[in-house]
């Protein structure tokens, strides 16, 4: 595991206030305007060398966070800042230097990779791209790079579809690294592989991770995986961020309802403690995101919703140092 | 308790260009009357397979070549279509992984949730609709019959996992067979989804076959455990002494490989290295061995049988190894390996 030696305030990525509202066209025929509220108000900082866990159900906008927050979405407002620089409003064109030192690894290993493209070619088109090395140079550092991920430097010849789900999800590990980045965004990596596979790639990403110094921002709905690989944790609900600290204070003392409902979801591989278990299941589904409830969005599955939260938004406040919590309730 | 289901030697492969995929090589079990039997195993370890085969729901270049799969004594593998089709959905419910193809789009609840009733019940329409809106009740649907007049679109993932659920136990089946009903399906609704299936089967008896990736869920619902790997069962022990104390190198792998809730963080997951293998011949070895810590040179020249294993805790615990992997230490390994 990595631990962060350095400083407290040693941000490399810092969002602040960040919302992403998307415009759909909802019913039959597209006739009504509406707006999917993805991310309201997102503010966290990843630090220098850490795993920051984003955590969530589907919908809850943890995706969207990593897209926005590398400017692969445009932020509809909020501000997002990648080694004390503002990110945010920078075109295209200056956004591209900064490219190279942040990339991402998708979930969906099968559709990430063009299948027309030796694997070769796919980690080498960055290498290219942002003009890092070429001809014989280029050739050297894919089979440097293939080694790292632990595949033999000979596939660079073949193509994604000669290659099981664990060995392509390494190509996508080997492209984001070409660059030499120092912020990558991992989005639900491990969830497509088989349960063997996602410990080999948990544990590849972790020993990367202490080689090059790399910072995660590691967004899985698995909580068990999370803990396993986060320094750090923020929790998401529909949009905001109910609750973030440091991974045993989150699981130890989860303050928010909701994070400490997801907690009890989780199954426990043991029979005899699964048994004993008390099985308070949370109710209802996640409401959607075109109307999200007003006040806390949890409230209308909370077992602790009490006057305020149904009209007044809790406010993000720090109640311990590092633990953050959004909740009228705490 | 007495035997409901019984398969034995049971072998499925498919027919592919270059030869044949050897998907189920030989499968035994029992299911009683009651039990719930978990089928643990990574994609392509044919436990789909095995439970298709049963009803036999395969696709067209899938034969079943040789086994018997006896349900109170008939074998469905001999009978007709038109007996087949009384026993699926009738005798034999089945929910599938993606609630979201396994429902037709273009038709009601209520339609679809009556057809088994009217085929397999003879009921009249109206009758079936009633008993529908009850069904939907029972799996925690409020106001059932308005619901039945709504297209699949307008529930969500979970709902209709309960819809297929409510489908699948319409008929009260003497055996319901859940192929990964929760993978498609967010952490909290998969909570909602075992503690409904749990309750539906404590209240009507209902034999639960539960086909399943993650340990963790088996651990909650089951109470024996099959393991399968490239078509063989390497491992069946009830849920506490595979828990407890698995054999088989593969099991302890899987194990080791699960982060949990609890305990240290700072330690490497224990991985399975390689990947499974293709299932393009029947192996004579040991179709583990390429991938396993504590492999001898029996393991690359003879497949083992699954046996019962020494010194169990339990009668119908067996495996099939040809090491006794509590006398063998072995580097990188660290969990799991408790008694």
């Amino acid at each position: 595991m990595s631990q962060t030696d350095n400083g407290n305030s040693d941000a490399l990525v810092r969002v602040e206030n960040l919302t992403k509202h998307f415009s759909v066209r909802i019913g039959a025929y597209g006739e009504t305007k509406a707006t999917v509220h993805a991310l309201d108000e997102v503010s966290f900082d990843v630090q220098r060398g850490e795993t920051l866990g984003l955590v969530g159900e589907s919908g809850c906008g943890k995706s969207t966070a990593g897209l926005t927050l590398l400017q692969l979405h445009r932020p509809t407002s909020g501000k997002v800042f990648f080694d004390e620089s503002e990110v945010t409003g920078l075109s295209d064109k200056e956004m591209r230097p900064l490219r190279r030192r942040m990339q991402i690894i998708f979930q969906d290993p099968y559709s990430t990779l063009s299948p027309r493209m030796t694997i070769g070619n796919a980690i080498g088109e960055p290498l290219w791209l942002h003009e890092l090395a070429s001809g014989q140079e280029a050739q050297e550092r894919i089979a440097e790079l293939l080694d790292d991920v632990g595949l033999n430097p000979a596939f660079a010849f073949r193509y994604p579809h000669e290659f099981s789900g664990g060995q392509r999800q390494r190509v996508c590990i080997a492209r984001a690294l070409a660059c030499e980045p120092d912020f990558i965004v991992c989005d639900e990596p491990i969830s497509a592989l088989d349960v063997s596979i996602q410990a080999q790639i948990i544990n590849l990403l972790q020993d990367l991770q202490e080689e090059y110094h790399l910072t995660y921002l590691f967004i899985a709905h698995d909580l068990a995986v999370v803990r396993h690989i986060s320094d750090r944790v923020a929790v998401m609900y529909l949009g905001r961020v109910v609750e973030m600290a440091p991974k045993e204070k989150l699981f130890e003392n989860p303050l928010h309802p909701y994070t400490n409902a997801l907690l009890l979801s989780v199954p426990v591989p043991n029979p005899r403690q699964e048994r004993q278990r008390e099985h308070t299941v949370i109710q209802g589904n996640v409401p959607s995101a075109i109307s999200p409830p007003s006040g806390c969005r949890f409230h209308p599955r909370c077992p602790l919703a009490f006057e305020p939260c149904d009209h007044e938004v809790p406010e993000w406040r720090e109640v311990e140092s590092g633990h953050w919590v959004a909740c009228h309730a705490v | 308790m007495s035997v409901l289901l019984d398969v034995q030697e049971l072998q499925t492969r498919f027919q592919v260009r270059k030869g044949y995929v050897y998907a189920v090589n030989g499968v035994s079990f029992k299911l009683e009357e009651g039990e719930t039997l978990a089928v643990v195993g990574e994609s392509g370890c044919g436990k789909s397979v095995t439970m298709l085969s049963l009803v036999r729901l395969l696709p067209p270049a899938a034969s079943i070549e040789n086994g018997k799969v006896l349900l109170r004594g008939d074998d469905l593998l001999q009978i007709d279509q038109r007996q087949l089709r009384d026993v699926r959905g009738g005798q034999i419910g089945m929910i599938f992984q993606d609630p979201m193809t396994s429902l037709n789009p273009f038709i009601n609840i209520g339609t679809q949730m009556s057809e088994p009733l009217i085929y397999h019940r003879g009921m009249s329409k109206k009758e079936a609709l009633a008993r529908s809106a009850e069904l939907l009740e029972m799996v925690g649907i409020p106001d059932g019959e308005a619901r039945l007049r709504e297209y699949p679109h307008q529930f969500s993932g979970g709902m209709r996992q309960r819809v297929m659920i409510a489908m699948s136990m319409s008929c009260e089946p003497a055996v319901l067979i859940a192929d990964e009903p929760t993978t498609a399906l967010d952490v909290t609704i998969q909570a909602q989804i075992v503690e409904l299936v749990k309750e539906l089967r404590d209240r009507s008896g209902v034999a639960v076959i539960w086909i399943t990736h993650d340990l963790s869920v088996v651990a909650g619902i089951a109470d024996r455990v099959i393991v399968m790997y490239a078509g063989y069962i390497v491992e069946e022990a009830p849920v506490d002494a595979l828990f407890e104390d698995p054999r088989h190198p593969y099991t302890v792998g899987l194990m080791g490989a699960l982060p949990s809730l609890e305990g240290d963080t700072g330690t490497r997951l224990t991985t399975i290295g390689g990947s499974p293998p293709d299932l393009e011949d029947l192996p004579d070895f040991c179709p583990f061995h390429t991938r396993c810590p504590y492999s001898i040179d029996r393991c690359r020249t003879e497949n083992p049988m699954l046996e019962p294993v020494a010194d169990a805790s339990d009668r119908g615990h067996r495996a099939a190894c040809w090491v006794d992997i509590r006398e063998v230490e072995v580097q990188s390994n660290g969990a799991g390996a408790s008694s």
